[in-house]
Formats: C-alpha cells, structure tokens, sequence
C-alpha cells in the first residue's frame, strides 16, 4: 500500500511537470527544477501473484532480471553447450569470459585451489553485470541492483558460504581465533584488535557488499535522471535554451558511457570481494 | 531563551552536507591509491596484474566509507 501510493504521487508530480520549463513558453510555467527523487526506484506491480496468503509483484526489476537470466542461461548454453577444439567467433567471447574470472579473479585471489569456485565467481560476476547493465540498455534504462534487495539477496548467498568454508578448512573456533588474533602483534593491542576484526569479517564485510553495488548503482541512475530531466527542462525556443538542453544532453551520452564503465567494475569488485572473502576463509592469515 | 545566541545555523539538508564531509576522507584515500599504483605500474609494469587487482580492492574498501555517506541522506531524511 506504502509503495502503490509512493508511485501514486509520483505519477502525479510526473504529470504535472510536462509543462516545465526555466524559460516558460506554449503555455507552460516555471515550476522550478522538478529534481528526481528516490520516488523513481519505485514502481507499481504488472501483475501480482498470490501464493498462500503471500503476494508477489511482478514489478520492472523483476521482470528484467528475470529477462536477464534467461537471456544469460541461454546465451551461455548456446555458446558452450557443443564447444570446438577451434573456437568459433561466439565460443571465443564465452571463452574469453571465463579465462577472465579464472585467471584473473580465482587464481590470481585464492591460488591453486581457486579452480574450484570458478564456476561460482563466473556466475555472479555475469549475473551481476546483467543485473547492473539494465540501466544503459535502452527503453528499459532501469539498473535492477539499484534496488537494495537484489544486493542484499547476493550477499546472503556469499556470507554462510565463506563462514563455513572458513570452519571447514580451519575449524570451527580456529576459524575465529586467527581471524581475531593475527599473530606478531603486542599482547595489549588485541584487546582493541579482536572486537574490530570480529565485527568487521562478521558484521560488516556483508553489509559493505550489498551497500556498495546497491549505492553505486543508485548513485548512478539518479545522476542519469537529473541531466535527462535538466535536458528537458531548459529546453525552450532560443538560443540560449537550445544550448543549455543540449548541453544537458551531451553530458547524460557522457554520463552514459561513464556508467557502463562503472556497472563493469562494480560486478568485477564484487565477484573480487567475494574471491578475496572466499580465500581469507580458506588460509588464516598472517 | 534570549541568551541563546545562534552563531552558525544549517538549513535544508544536514544529509547533503554530511554526504560532503563523508567523501573528504575517501576522495583522498582514492587519490593516495591510485597515484601510488600507477607510480608502482611505472615502476614495475611486469606486476601489473597483481598491482592493478589490489588498488581495485583498495579502492572497492575505501569508496565504500563515501558509499554509505551517500546513502545516510535518504535513509534519515531531508
């Protein structure tokens, strides 16, 4: 109900300003810069789905990331599913994509035993980009991890997997006692070292995961929205509004391309995170 | 009450603000990070797979302090 009305009195401020512009003209008035809100991440359901009591809402995240899986899953089920010795131009790109997380991500982060987690580390690194790479795609220009539960969902899934690989490979209170106490250091520092590095492996580590891929995603599209909004919204008959609105313009394509770079990095530093979590689990440190 | 004196007020958004102060310490974190893996790049180039994934992961850390500034506006309001 809280969402639906959200959305509500967005339609209506959306409504409202399609006449305003800084120079008014045709009619319209100046209403002031009509800046985005965190209104635009929410979106009423296409259709709701109710399980015992239990409602689900096909909402646009939904949807395009379920249109994205499905793309991803066959993608990469038409690019490996009857791999050549001589690659085609296809199995090449799929190829590439995987010496990448492997050489790059699990054995340069976890080593010699990283070959393991590959397929893992492949599949988030994918999945994450598609989730991310919505928000450049046209028409849909929606970064589904831009909402927080998508992140939060993937950090879930990272959080008891490197807990109990670290209590498998170390042993169950092994695993916290190197993890609070590095050894070489002065008797009196881990009085303040333990707490610290107990919370921080524990606590924090997922809290940053999910927080940073959803932050920057979110960061991202409202910066996207305000120079497509300020486009439209200094666009008047004269020169100097013309210049404006198209500068405006020039710098959303700019702000556009600056995304894709960072929806790419954003996907590799959490696959990275999730290497580097997955490799202090395996071996104390020291 | 008359003997309140009102030296500084802020209006608006104290969030925005505190989104500033949050990305002082991150934007120079970034900056040592960068400056000295391109310094460690020119160096030793034949490092640079290693040199590059861990100023990546120091800056993921770092840009992660301005992250949550970020965040703190929306979450407590204007």
């Amino acid at each position: 109900m809280g969402v639906s009305s959200l959305v509500a009195a967005g339609a209506v401020r959306l409504s409202d300003e399609s006449n305003c512009h800084l120079i008014p003209w045709g009619g319209g008035s100046d209403c002031g810069f009509p800046a985005p809100t965190a209104d635009i991440f929410s979106f009423s359901p296409y259709s709701t789905l109710a399980i015992a009591g239990q409602e689900f809402n096909f909402t646009k995240p939904v949807v395009l990331a379920i249109i994205g899986s499905i793309f991803l899953i066959v993608f990469f089920l038409a690019v490996f599913r009857k791999p050549k010795l001589v690659p085609g131009r296809m199995q090449s790109v799929g190829e590439y994509g995987y010496t990448f997380i492997r050489d790059g991500v699990a054995r340069e982060v976890i080593g010699k035993e990283g070959d393991k987690y590959v397929p893992f580390l492949f599949s988030l690194f994918f999945f994450v980009w598609m989730l991310n790479i919505w928000g450049i795609i046209p028409f849909a220009q929606f970064p589904v991890s831009s909402r927080i539960a998508w992140p939060v969902a993937l950090a879930i899934v990272i959080w008891p997997l490197y807990m109990w690989l670290g209590m498998r490979h170390q042993g169950p209170v092994k695993y916290f006692t190197n993890m609070m106490f590095p050894p070489g250091l002065p008797k009196p520092i881990y009085l303040i070292l333990a707490p610290i590095e107990l919370v921080s492996n524990v606590l924090v580590r997922p809290v940053t995961l999910a927080i940073r891929l959803f932050a920057n995603m979110f960061a991202g599209h409202l910066l996207l929205t305000i120079f497509a909004v300020a486009t439209f919204y200094l666009i008047s008959p004269s020169l100097i509004g013309i210049l404006g609105s198209a500068a405006s313009f020039v710098m959303s394509v700019i702000l556009t391309a600056f995304e894709a770079f960072i929806q790419a990095l954003q996907a590799f530093i959490f696959t990275l995170l999730a290497a580097v979590y997955i490799s202090t689990s395996l071996h104390a440190e020291h | 009450m008359q003997s309140l004196s009102l030296l500084a007020e802020v209006t608006g958004s104290l969030g925005s603000i505190g989104y500033g102060l949050a990305a002082i310490g991150p934007g120079i974190g970034i900056g040592l990070i960068f400056g000295n893996g391109v310094q460690a790049i020119a160096r030793q180039p034949e490092a640079y797979g290693v040199i590059r994934q861990n100023m990546i992961l120091g800056f993921a850390l770092t840009e992660a302090l301005a992250l949550i500034g970020f965040v703190a506006p929306f979450v407590f309001g204007k």
